[in-house]
């Protein structure tokens, strides 16, 4: 099973074509990385899989064919945005309830005893948790809907090292203890080498490379997933990538 | 770094998906909505107390001249006169009234889609297993349907409050009075609702348009003086065809349209009547114009009977007080009509529109 495939897949904004004929599988089990420098056109991929925006051209299909953004196709999916947004105002255990309801599906004995783990309190409001717990409650509530597909906007852009780290290893907990695909999408390619075994480079609103990690790296005669991107990056002159 | 996995999930055949219960949303809408309702609530209540205060010390007034005999009596028009003086302090805070339904509608509706587009919450709302054009259609029609249960029972404390003003018999009385059809019209039982409900829808659309709180209260607040004044100034008086009448037949709780001399049985003038008949006739009133109420026509108009012996004879369009509930019915109803128009496409761009 694929869990995202687009075939000719194209989305315009005005006059400018933010993703333009995007051809792509990406399997099930895997751990998969959107890389790309800003603009490249990673969250406009990422809102027409979950079905937040739809495409100018094309189509995309998410869990094995299923429509993006159709019932069944939201059912299966968790997204966390970029910023991983979250009701400010609500507290921890509102944003359960809020997670709970809004879904067929929900850990809620899972949901709490992560969050206890992570020692962020139930009654505190969102607004008021810092930038790195905000971000374990939108993947606790992500992971907590048991879905097949984890989709993560630029999960540790905002976040300090020692946030990044201990996100990424919930994510990685998580695809290797349950089988979870995830999709994320950055533009820092030192957080991707150890977590990522699918790779889809992007730049200029088009697909670049896509591939297994390992067969790419082989391919291309490169020893690092950094290296072979930078070298693509490069090669389709846009430098910006950070590392 | 977690020692937790999650059970294993279970097999589900994707074509028995069913939508999830609507009854999910209500504690949605309560958590995210309730300090909404809450200002809503203390704002009505807060209204409600001054209301039942001052429409205690009106009815007492009005009490006192009803019971007072003989009608014409120095006292009674003493009496007459507390009630005016009353009504008068009582009046001056009512005209805020009027900015209660533009309030409500615009704080509770504009933030609805707006403040999710603003701080791109809508990016978690949206991605959730609860689909989001009924996610959208549960918030805006629950949210509805509370603001016109709240602004229904404050309008009968308004209804109240205004019953002695809006009595049948106040010419008669010496007091202070007005057609129901002219006088906070728009505040009660049906229309109150309706104008509450139809602002909020406004209010809801500007936020999923402008996808900003606050110019979207603007523009709500804008498009809410306009459809207030356009209802007020020219829709209204057309919602049913004007009875015209003779002067003295117009009872005194009618809403007088307009008015208008003939002589010998065709159109003569309208306001301000040619100097040639200031002339003949000169007295210190005037024959009165457009609008008015209780106490503007008047069969003892001496204008009147001194031209009347010249051909002339003046006549009033008017909406008759045994209109008021249709007129409520028709305001609320195009209102309502309105509200669930503007629903509707909010609605219909949640679940189009591409982020």
């Amino acid at each position: 099973m694929n869990v995202v495939e687009a075939s000719g897949l194209g989305k315009r904004y005005g006059r400018s074509w933010a993703l333009r004929e995007c051809t792509l599988e990406i399997p099930a089990g895997r751990v998969a990385a959107l890389v790309g420098p800003n603009g490249a056109g990673k969250t406009t991929l990422l809102n027409l899989a979950v079905g937040l925006s739809s495409p100018s051209a094309g189509a995309v299909t998410v869990l094995g064919g299923r429509r993006a953004g159709s019932p069944a196709a939201l059912d299966g999916i968790a997204f966390v945005a970029q910023d991983t947004p979250l009701y400010k105002g609500l507290s921890v255990a509102d944003m359960i309830y809020v997670t709970r309801s809004l879904n067929r599906r929900f850990d809620q004995a899972y949901a709490r005893a992560r969050l206890n783990e992570l020692d962020i309190p139930l009654k505190r409001r969102a607004g008021k948790l810092s930038g790195g717990q905000q971000a374990q409650l939108a993947l606790t509530l992500a992971l907590a809907r048991r879905p097949q597909l984890l989709v993560l906007d630029e999960p540790v852009a905002a976040l300090d090292p020692v946030a990044r780290h201990d996100f990424m290893a919930t994510v990685l907990a998580a695809a290797a203890a349950d089988g979870v695909s995830v999709l994320l999408s950055s533009h820092v390619l030192t957080e991707l080498e150890r977590v990522a075994s699918y790779l889809v480079l992007m730049s200029r609103g088009r697909v670049q490379l896509a591939g297994a990690v390992d067969d790419l790296l082989a391919a291309h005669g490169q020893a690092s997933l950094e290296e072979l991107a930078l070298r693509f990056l490069r090669e389709t002159q846009m430098p910006e990538v950070t590392r | 770094m977690t020692s937790l996995t999650m059970p294993a999930r279970p097999h589900e055949d994707d074509a028995a998906l069913r939508p999830l219960p609507w009854r999910r949303m209500a504690g949605v809408i309560w958590r995210q909505h309730r300090i909404a309702l809450a200002g809503v609530a203390a704002l009505l209540g807060a209204l409600a107390v001054w209301l039942w205060i001052a429409g205690t010390s009106v009815h007492h007034a009005y009490a006192a001249v009803i019971a007072c005999h003989p009608a014409g009596s120095a006292g009674c028009q003493d009496l007459a006169s507390t009630f005016n003086a009353t009504w008068n302090s009582v009046s001056y805070w009512t005209i805020f009234l009027q900015l209660v339904p533009a309030v409500i509608g615009a704080f509770a509706g504009a933030p609805v889609l707006a403040r999710e587009l603003e701080t791109g919450t809508f990016r978690f709302a949206w991605t959730q297993g609860f689909e989001r054009w009924r996610w959208a259609l549960a918030k805006l029609v629950a949210l509805a349907v509370i603001l016109a249960a709240a602004t229904f029972a404050f309008s009968a404390l308004v209804s109240w409050c205004y019953q002695p003003f809006l009595g049948s018999n106040n010419q008669n009385l010496g007091i202070y009075g007005n057609s129901p059809l002219v006088t906070v019209f728009s505040l009660r039982e049906v229309t109150f609702p309706a104008w509450t409900v139809a602002t909020f829808a406004v209010g809801a659309l500007a936020g999923m348009l402008i996808r900003r709180v606050v110019p979207a209260i603007v523009a709500t607040l804008a498009v809410y003086a306009g459809l207030a004044v356009a209802a007020a100034a020219f829709l209204r008086e057309h919602y049913l065809a004007p009875l015209v009448s003779s002067d003295s037949n117009v009872p005194g709780t009618a809403w007088i349209i307009g008015q208008w001399w003939t002589k010998d049985g065709r159109f003569a003038f309208a306001g301000n009547p040619p100097d040639s008949l200031l002339n003949t006739c000169s007295f210190p009133q005037g024959p009165g114009g457009k609008g008015g109420g209780i106490g503007a026509p008047s069969s003892v108009n001496p204008f009147a009977q001194c031209l009347a012996p010249h051909g002339y004879a003046q006549l009033n369009s008017f909406q008759p007080v045994s209109r008021f509930w249709p007129f409520q019915w028709i305001e609320g109803g195009w209102l309502l009509v309105l509200a669930a128009l503007l629903i509707a496409v909010t609605i219909w761009l949640v679940h189009r529109r591409a982020a």
